[in-house]
């Protein structure tokens, strides 16, 4: 019963916030809809049992990941309002309407037809993160290390790429060095 | 009143759907990294729930690795963004049609 109470609750909070993510048209209102629908999401796997996830849910994504988007915000304007396609709009809910119906289908027609066993057993006798813990660094070792060396990539290419230029600390030049700065900077791109 | 393996499936679908929505509507290329970060937790959320339903680690496994992928996709993506937004000052998608196709 309260599983149930539980499911409905955070489903109708969690769809209520990604709409606002998606509809709204302040960037600061769609990102912090985001984070907290992010929070509600991690309910979910706390629900089904999945603690791991869980947890890496709640670090990841609201610790690391909407830090990094608050972070990145910082560089664009986003006091203006985000202006949007003028497509028909009847033909993009109905596209999108059909592209989830054919995600329904391809999710749940293997599962309805086949009577599928389990690959990996869930170990009942240890803790849910103990049981993630030996099975991915026995079965999933490899994946575990590549996707280890892909955020080092990833890491080394952010500092890279918004770390241009970096050495100009606009807090400490005074109104006319950064004047200037943009002065040669338009002229460098002209 | 037992929520089952369809209820689950529904809501990532749901959420799957809105994702899709601001995909097709937003402009903004902040925005739509929002609405790829939607899509990526619609599919997290089907891949542990059929992991519960059907006593497989497997699923767990995946949502795992999806939001390792997820982490530096953003990273990667947001610093792609702030080198465009130097060089052009907006990061419309209108904007960045330079090949005149």
């Amino acid at each position: 019963m309260f599983e149930a109470i539980a499911f409905y609750l955070f489903a109708f909070l969690t769809i209520a916030m990604f709409s606002i993510a998606v509809l709204t048209s302040q960037a600061l209102h769609a990102m912090t809809a985001l984070a907290a629908g992010m929070i509600f999401i991690s309910a979910f796997f706390f629900l089904l049992g999945a603690d791991f996830i869980g947890v890496v849910q709640i670090i990841v994504y609201t610790g690391a990941v909407m830090a990094l988007y608050a972070f990145g915000m910082m560089f664009f304007d986003t006091t203006r309002g985000v202006k949007e396609k003028n497509a028909n709009s009847m033909i993009v809910f109905g596209l999108s309407g059909l592209a989830a119906l054919m995600v329904v289908i391809i999710f749940v027609a293997p599962i309805v037809s086949e009577n599928i066993s389990a690959f990996y057993p869930v170990n009942e006798a240890v803790g849910n993160t103990q049981d993630v813990g030996m099975v991915l660094f026995t079965k999933y070792l490899v994946p575990f290390e590549l996707a280890a060396v892909m955020l080092l990539v990833a890491m080394i290419a952010g500092i890279i790429l918004a770390g241009k230029k970096m050495d100009h600390s606009l807090t400490q030049m005074s109104e006319e060095e950064i004047e200037l700065m943009r002065e040669s900077n338009k002229k460098a791109q002209l | 009143m037992e929520i089952t393996l369809n209820h689950y499936l529904v809501l990532s679908t749901i959420l799957f759907a809105i994702g899709l929505v601001g995909v097709m509507r937003r402009k903004n290329l902040l925005m739509l990294f929002f609405a790829t970060e939607i899509l990526l937790n619609a599919v997290n959320i089907s891949f542990v729930a059929i992991s519960h339903y059907y006593g497989d680690l497997t699923g767990q496994m995946f949502a795992f690795f999806v939001i390792a992928i997820a982490a530096s996709e953003v990273a990667v993506g947001l610093g792609l963004l702030v080198v465009w937004f130097k060089r052009t000052n907006n990061i419309d998608l209108d904007a960045m049609t330079s090949m005149r196709g």
